[in-house]
């Protein structure tokens, strides 16, 4: 038996999707982008929506996420992706407008941007991916990084008079009146995948339907940066990030 | 307001940019409040083009996010403007680099007020070096157009919407208060629909927008590249386009200049209009004393001040601050000809008659 026919259509279980192209990604092992990467390229995919999307990615590991995904994207300077997206889907009404952003995009240096979008209601679907640490600078602190947790900034672990608090952006994105659906999901097993490709495609009918604001926060791993295996960083993030950044809806009002 | 044949109205300068940019069918307009340039948002907010022309207007959360907004829609290939003053044109410098950067038009008015640091909220010119040698980082150049009345404020905006896509690049219009802020009888142009989709679509192929995207390769604007011999081509192909921007698109006006000219001013915006009547008075009195207006500050009109210098006993640089546009006029000039300064700043506007003394003492120039 041929590769051929080994991968002929009716043996064919699952493939990457067609907006996913072959370029190689820069993303280390045990990554969580590339899994989120592919659960956009599928639900954009499976809602036919490619001729109506325009995607903004960060500044920080996913700044290249434009090389991955055929849609038409914009590279937004360091936190500004959500002012970004506000002017563009104000002036493509029509049109599905995601934001791809991290810890430090979204909640450090774009907490003013981040938080404005939100509370103007913009119809905007934000995806935060939360690592708790700066990715592609090496390994710093990040607004997000745990009490406690060693970094490059913090080798001797967060500590709140040095470094103050962690920051609960998607907390505060609950209380923020233009939000419309507000959700932490992970990407660590096969039923949060699904559970996250849920959210994403709902925060994406919510952008078109004008529902107003949606945060889909993905806690999510940096084996690199947290200088660990993949598995032991799903593991360490099962045990540490999660008890501190809980999984689940956080507000979801559906008009 | 509507004489029936043409649409002659007394206006501010800010309030001619709001309705010129309606009329030229601009998509957008993201800003934020600052004196002395509010009346543009205000304008837009009292006359509503989103009920008429469709246009956007949005008053963003800062600066910062204005003109990210503004890079977003170009992107888009939308035409979308900001309006600001100086120290809210300091807090865009960041993003003027990358949409220089990623060669995306967009056009930002700048009514110049007394600085550094927060300043004054009085007129004044001080921002030259900020726009025409930017605040961001990077090889780049912006197009810097200097209205000196209401009219021109109203057609910056026509032609800085042709150069924007033109050279897909920003366009400053650098005003100063008191242009913004003073009345004059202004023509407005008709209206002119904005451009539809479609047509997005046909004048804009790089537009990140989705339109006909299974027919083509996806787009994308970017302005990181790892590779420095690739970044380096990529500067070196925006710095052709600025060499061709410098051979196409220089504009000055000339004031009472021929080859009898002793003695020139060079001034933009406000101090072009106080030294025309130091100018008059110097001339009733036997100076051979003209002006060189320059209409763009980047391009500079350096070949012509250059060939002018030749028969020229001096130059006076009037600007409204302590001195910036001087050093390109004495580069321009070579040595040929002496380059004096003189203006107020701090949001104080020289007088006709201080300029006319400071002339005479600066030069020592008497009449034949």
């Amino acid at each position: 038996m041929t590769k051929e026919e080994i991968i002929s259509p009716e043996n064919r279980i699952y493939g990457k999707p067609s907006l996913m192209n072959d370029t190689p990604m820069h993303y280390c092992p045990g990554c969580s982008h590339g899994v989120v990467h592919k659960l956009i390229a599928e639900i954009i995919e499976e809602m036919g929506i490619e001729e109506d999307t325009i995607a903004i990615c960060p500044v920080g590991c996913a700044v290249f996420a434009y090389r991955y995904i055929n849609v038409d994207w914009i590279e937004a300077s360091h936190g500004r992706a959500p002012a970004c997206a506000s002017a563009i889907r104000r002036l493509w009404p029509n049109k599905l407008v995601f934001t791809y952003q991290g810890d430090g995009d979204m909640a450090c240096i774009g907490t003013g941007e981040s938080i404005h979008a939100m509370n103007r209601g913009e119809n905007i679907a934000m995806i935060f991916i939360n690592n708790a640490i700066y990715g592609m600078t090496g390994g710093q602190m990040a607004p997000t990084t745990l009490m406690g947790m060693k970094t490059a900034t913090c080798p001797y672990g967060r500590q709140a008079d040095l470094h103050g608090y962690p920051l609960h952006i998607t907390d505060l994105a609950v209380n923020l009146e233009g939000t419309c659906y507000v959700t932490r999901q992970a990407v660590n097993t096969v039923a949060n995948i699904r559970k996250t490709k849920k959210a994403i495609r709902q925060a994406f009918e919510n952008s078109l339907n004008k529902r107003g604001c949606s945060v889909v926060e993905v806690v999510s791993t940096c084996a690199s940066g947290w200088k660990m295996s993949p598995e032991q960083a799903n593991q360490w993030m099962t045990e540490n990030m999660f008890p501190y950044y809980p999984l689940g809806d956080l507000k979801n009002i559906q008009n | 307001m509507y004489n029936g044949q043409k649409d002659i109205v007394l206006l501010k300068g800010n309030e001619a940019i709001a309705k010129a940019a309606i009329r030229y069918g601009y998509d957008g307009f993201f800003g934020y409040p600052i004196t002395p340039q509010s009346e543009v948002l205000e304008t837009l907010a009292a006359d509503k083009p989103w009920e008429t022309t469709g246009m956007v207007v949005l008053q963003a959360e800062s600066e910062v996010a204005s003109i990210n907004m503004l890079y977003g829609a170009g992107c888009t290939g939308k035409l979308a403007f900001t309006s600001s003053s100086s120290p809210g044109i300091a807090l865009m410098q960041e993003g003027l680099s990358y949409m220089a950067a990623c060669e995306i038009p967009g056009v930002i008015v700048s009514v110049g007020r007394g600085g550094p640091g927060l300043g004054t909220i009085q007129p004044g010119q001080a921002d030259y070096n900020q726009s025409v040698y930017g605040g961001g980082n990077g090889d780049y150049n912006l197009i810097v157009l200097a209205p000196n009345s209401v009219q021109e404020m109203c057609d910056c905006m026509g032609r800085a919407k042709e150069l924007t896509f033109k050279w897909r690049m920003p366009v400053i219009v650098l005003s100063d208060g008191v242009i913004g802020q003073m009345m004059e009888k202004v023509e407005l142009p008709p209206f002119i629909p904005r451009r539809t989709e479609e047509e997005i679509g046909q004048q804009c192929p790089w537009g990140t927008n989705g339109i006909g995207l299974k027919k083509r390769a996806y787009n994308f604007h970017s302005s990181l590249e790892f590779d420095p011999a690739v970044m380096e081509d990529r500067n070196r192909k925006m710095s052709a386009k600025y060499r061709q921007i410098e051979v196409e698109e220089v504009d000055y006006e000339l004031y009472n200049v021929d080859e009898s000219t002793e003695y020139m001013i060079v001034a933009y915006g406000i101090s072009s209009r106080v030294s025309m009547k130091a100018i008059d008075m110097l001339r009733e009195e036997g100076v051979k004393i003209g002006m060189l207006r320059p209409k763009t500050l980047w391009p500079f009109p350096e070949k012509v001040i250059n060939q002018l210098s030749k028969q020229l006993k001096g130059i006076l640089c009037v600007e409204q601050c302590e001195g910036q546009m001087i050093k390109d006029v004495r580069l321009a000039a070579e040595g040929q000809t002496k380059v004096y300064h003189t203006g107020r700043s701090g949001g104080i506007i020289s007088s006709p008659m201080e300029v006319y003394e400071d002339f005479k003492q600066l030069t020592q120039a008497t009449a034949n």
